[in-house]
């Protein structure tokens, strides 16, 4: 991880900071945070436009997800009863075999000829590579989830009583999952059994937002009587430390070329 | 002044020490020519003074910096050509230099001068990366490196799968750099050829340097 009081000699100098109220941010601490998202944004572009290239996402893991919703069903005799009470949970352990796909192409990508090192010899800071790629494994899990809420709604005869609730659990849900799953991968990445592992490391952690998100969803969905928003309260703090973890974590991850 | 500057180093990859006790020092404006065996450890040097790799022991200094402590330091100020290009296969050669570019903060206008200066034609730039032979792979990616302009080049065997066309282009490339005042570091496994560019040439056996001749 690039030090933080060192400034690095191939990139142009920030201004030094001025004097002004203690309270303010130094305009080079400014100008270091602006790069950092920008250098985010700039690997989230890329992994979208090499997924796009592919089409995995449409072509794979939407089908992927569809078929395991099914096959849920007929797992529990098609009781539409029965699926609408188990709706929340199945949908996001679908979600969660989703990401671990995601997450293992997304690495995978970086793997492939070394392509991580451009990266690293860029001075890009790991914290953003890794925001940029949980950003666009977040983005991919989000297009599937869409289509996932459409195949319970068909497959399962749940009913929407929330759509700001399924939202919010959606997107707060899917930040948890992808900061994990993204900072997972990187980890076994070195690993020849890397596919394998990962679902074992990524299940137990990702449980605590697989839960809350149920929980959230029951009430989204009206599965059962519970305060959803509390739940998505609880699985926001989920979270925000999983992404916090990988930020953080991710950069001596990148150190092992 | 001494652009790279090492003392017993040590680095291991795995359980394998690949540089055991190396010492080396490089003069700025210096174009040296590493040489040896396969295994010798000319790779694992040249990835070292890019600050890819931690030191185990002794000290290495490059661009001034300490490589124990500055290592992402050293990685902005140098450009590196590996065995692998470090480029992504699905994006094409254009928007590999563009990403590059963005990403290390280097006019993206000036792409297009350095694809022309490597002989890359245009109707490459449009294919993606993995499509292209690994010849053409080795030019994008020194295409990357000249767009930098680095104060110290690391070219690990840089005419490995070229034609002569290309290799006289290389040869141009470095023989540019260093005119220009850039440190060039080459390892080579056809020493002969590489001899000619290299006003020194260092021999590593068994992860240590083993001779040094001017």
């Amino acid at each position: 991880m690039r030090p933080d009081p060192a400034p690095d000699p191939g990139r142009p100098t920030p201004a030094p900071p001025a004097a002004g109220p203690a309270a303010r941010p130094s305009p080079a601490a400014a100008s270091r945070v602006l790069e950092t998202w920008r250098d985010a944004a700039l690997v989230a572009d890329k992994d979208l436009r090499v997924e796009w290239r592919s089409r995995a996402t449409l072509g794979q893991v939407v089908p992927f997800a569809g078929l395991v919703l099914i096959l849920f069903g007929f797992a529990l005799d098609a009781h539409r009863p029965t699926l609408r009470l188990a709706a929340p949970g199945l949908f996001w352990l679908t979600a969660l075999f989703v990401t671990v796909v995601a997450a293992q192409r997304s690495t995978a990508a970086e793997a492939a000829d070394s392509s991580r090192r451009m990266l690293l010899l860029a001075g890009v800071h790991p914290g953003a590579v890794f925001a940029g790629k949980a950003a666009a494994v977040a983005v991919q899990i989000l297009a599937v989830e869409l289509v996932m809420v459409a195949g319970v709604l068909v497959f399962y005869g749940v009913r929407i009583e929330s759509i700001p609730l399924i939202a919010a659990t959606c997107l707060a849900a899917t930040a948890g999952l992808a900061a994990a799953g993204s900072l997972l991968a990187a980890l076994v990445a070195g690993s020849r059994a890397r596919e394998t592992i990962l679902p074992v490391l990524l299940m137990p952690v990702a449980a605590p937002v697989l839960i809350a998100a149920a929980r959230a969803f029951d009430a989204a969905l009206g599965s059962a009587a519970v305060n959803g928003w509390r739940w998505l309260g609880l699985l926001a703090v989920f979270s925000v430390v999983n992404v916090m973890l990988g930020v953080g974590a991710y950069g001596p991850l990148a150190e092992e070329v | 002044m001494t652009v790279i500057r090492l003392r017993g180093v040590v680095v291991v990859l795995g359980r394998y020490p690949a540089l055991a006790g190396a010492d080396l020092d490089v003069e700025a404006r210096q174009t040296v020519l590493v040489q040896g065996p396969n295994g010798a450890g000319k790779s694992t040097l040249l990835r070292l003074c890019a600050g890819l790799h931690p030191l185990r022991a002794g000290t290495a200094e490059v661009l001034g910096c300490d490589l124990g402590a500055e290592r992402p330091a050293v990685r902005g100020r140098v450009g590196l050509l590996g065995h692998d290009t470090a480029l992504y296969d699905d994006l094409t050669v254009t928007e590999n230099l563009e990403l590059w570019a963005r990403a290390a903060r280097l006019p993206v206008a000036e792409v297009p001068e350095a694809l022309d200066r490597l002989g890359l034609e245009s109707r490459l730039r449009s294919v993606p990366v993995g499509r292209l032979s690994a010849g053409q792979r080795r030019r994008t990616a020194l295409a990357a490196i000249a767009l930098r302009r680095p104060e110290l080049w690391l070219l690990d065997e840089p005419h490995a799968g070229l034609d002569r066309p290309a290799r006289r282009i290389v040869d141009e490339l470095i023989v540019e750099a260093a005119a220009s005042g850039a440190t060039v570091v080459l390892s080579s496994h056809e020493p002969g050829r590489a001899a000619g560019l290299a006003a020194r040439t260092v021999t590593m056996t068994g992860g240590t340097v083993t001779a040094d001749a001017a």
